[in-house]
């Protein structure tokens, strides 16, 4: 079997947001970048049907040599083989196109990325993938098993969860559940002295037109005063949640 | 040209976010001078969306879509979308529907935005605000294909009555086996609890609480609130609470209308998963923690003296406001 997990570069979930260039740009400066937790649990979960399965593990990218650090780290995690399309990520579906282009040429049997960026949280490239490629797909992906060309998928829906069969290929919108956060892997020395040596290829953009564009950002206007109630008078706290707060 | 809706039901009642973006797509055709046309799937009363804008519904009822399929759910709506030359597509931010979305947007060629907020900007250029950086921020997204796809933040919105009538169509999508590739063998889910997707009112429990064992007084809570029970991610990772409560940057966002958080200290993560939020609430014994910056009402006070008097009080308030 032949998997692809899709990395997204993202600001580590600790990270202060901010913008420049009059709030038209994510401002990175002593931001950590990481990747993507939804798609850690993704490559944590491949990394799995690789070592029990025998399956090839790729990662791809799409975005500048800064995301490189990013793949590196997903080689030195285990994955094989990494591809970075070199161009910027402008939005879901340019990055879905892209994606496409990558899943096409390797014939992959199983793409796993991210429910969503953590970033930007379009929460699209998944499914685009999927109907670009004519591959079933799974989001809210919490579970994976593939036998021979069957998958059964559990799924996070509202309220519960569901499961499916279906049949590579296959596309799933992953997070955690497919992996416990205990089952998360920190690349050890051994892991990334070789990863140094595996393959990074870069390929070209292929030409896409640019359906959506961010063009401005805003950080929400900032908070006012807590209003402390006390201990002693917790009536207090209903009556404001009623008539002040009107929330009850 | 008609604003189309996806107005979501279950067990043949709609849900309330399917009025929510009723509403909203009521209001985007008056901005762009049409109508609003709703498709619903296997709902047994669809002029109740009248009250919400709706000028005209699509009724789909086929068995076999009675159970959730979003490869056929995304491939009626498209057909729906084109039968009524629709340029604006409106849909809620469910798991179902962001399930089936994605799919949609590539079979309309549609530019999609998610995790919509407020009514578009402007008409020329479209352009949504919606939320990025999970909650720390917003971003002003311009939509420049000529289907447009929305898809609103629960509760960002809310209702907005209208008086109309809704004309209903029966609607019959053509749908091959191709649709229907990913087959639902068995669904888990807690009919008689409110899911966090839902809720008007979350609780929410972290390590405060110092035991699984202690998650009765959380729940009486979220019962006498007819709200959805949530935790803390340390909650979820050590196995005190299922991963579906799990309430943050790589859990659920969480955009009620109260939320309560009880021992919880709150993680950048955290508050970033509930900052739409509209009330927040704390309830913790540390007076230094990050909670109370992030807060509209908090108790600095120990959780198990705390809740249950809150819980009494509750049902003074409810038995003399019933």
């Amino acid at each position: 079997m032949k998997i692809l997990v899709c990395i997204s570069h993202v600001p580590d979930t600790t990270s202060k947001i901010n913008f420049t260039e009059g709030d038209t740009k994510f401002d990175t400066n002593g931001v950590q970048f990481v990747i993507n937790p939804n798609d850690e649990f993704g490559l944590t979960r491949a990394m799995w049907f690789k070592e029990k399965q025998g399956a090839s593990v790729d990662v791809v990218n799409v975005g500048g040599a800064e995301t490189e650090p990013t793949l590196r780290k997903a080689l030195a995690i285990g994955a094989d083989n990494a591809i970075r399309v070199n161009t910027e990520a402008t939005d879901g579906f340019y990055v879905a196109k892209q994606l496409a282009k990558v899943v096409q040429d390797g014939g992959y049997d199983l793409v796993i990325a991210g429910r969503e960026s953590i970033d930007y949280n379009g929460g699209m490239v998944p499914g685009m993938l999927a109907a670009l490629t004519g591959a079933n797909f799974v989001n809210t992906c919490i579970g994976l098993e593939v036998e021979g060309d069957k998958a059964t998928a559990i799924r996070e829906i509202d309220g519960g969860k569901e499961t499916s069969t279906t049949k590579l290929p296959l596309v799933v919108g992953g997070q955690k559940g497919l992996v416990e956060e205990s089952d998360l892997r920190i690349p050890n020395m051994r892991g990334i002295m070789m990863a140094r040596k595996k393959p990074l290829t870069v390929v070209d953009a292929v030409e896409t037109a640019q359906e959506t564009k961010a063009v401005k950002f805003e950080k929400p206007a900032p908070k006012g005063e807590v209003t402390l109630v006390s201990p002693d008078n917790v009536g207090q706290l209903v009556e404001l949640l009623h008539n002040e707060a009107k929330a009850i | 040209m008609s604003v189309l809706v996806y107005t979501e039901s279950e067990g043949g009642k709609f849900k309330k976010a399917a009025f929510e973006v009723a509403s909203y797509a009521k209001e985007v055709a008056n901005m762009l001078g049409t109508t609003v046309t709703a498709v619903s799937v296997n709902a047994d009363d669809s002029s109740e969306l009248g009250n919400y804008g709706v000028d005209k519904v699509l009724e789909i009822k086929n068995d076999k879509l009675a159970t959730f399929n979003a490869k056929a759910y995304a491939d009626s709506l498209k057909q729906a979308a084109d039968k009524e030359g629709a340029k604006v597509v409106v849909v809620s931010s469910s798991a179902d529907s962001k399930f089936l979305t994605s799919m949609l947007a590539v079979n309309l060629n549609a530019g999609y935005a998610s995790n919509v907020v407020a009514l578009p900007e402007s008409a020329s250029p479209f352009t949504v605000k919606r939320t990025a950086f999970t909650n720390k921020a917003f971003n002003f997204t311009e939509i420049s294909t000529d289907v447009k796809i929305i898809g609103l933040s629960n509760n960002a919105f809310g209702l907005k009555e209208a008086s109309g009538a809704a004309a209903a169509e029966g609607f019959d999508p053509s749908l091959s086996d191709e649709d229907f590739t990913v087959n639902v063998t068995s669904v888990d889910k807690a009919t008689d609890k409110v899911s966090i997707a839902d809720a008007e009112v979350v609780v929410s429990g972290g390590r405060g609480l110092k035991g699984p064992e202690n998650w009765g007084m959380i729940e009486e809570l979220a019962d006498v609130l007819g709200a959805a029970t949530a935790c803390s991610k340390p909650v979820s990772d050590m196995g005190w609470r299922p991963h579906g409560e799990h309430v943050g940057q790589t859990g659920k966002p969480v955009a009620t209308n109260l939320y309560i958080a009880v021992g919880i200290s709150g993680a950048i993560q955290h508050l970033a998963g509930i900052n739409s939020s509209k009330v927040k609430v704390v309830i913790n014994n540390d007076p230094e923690a990050p909670f109370f910056k992030a807060a509209d009402y908090g108790i600095v006070g120990d959780a198990f003296e705390v809740v249950p008097q809150l819980i009494e009080k509750l049902k003074e308030f409810k038995a003399n406001n019933a």
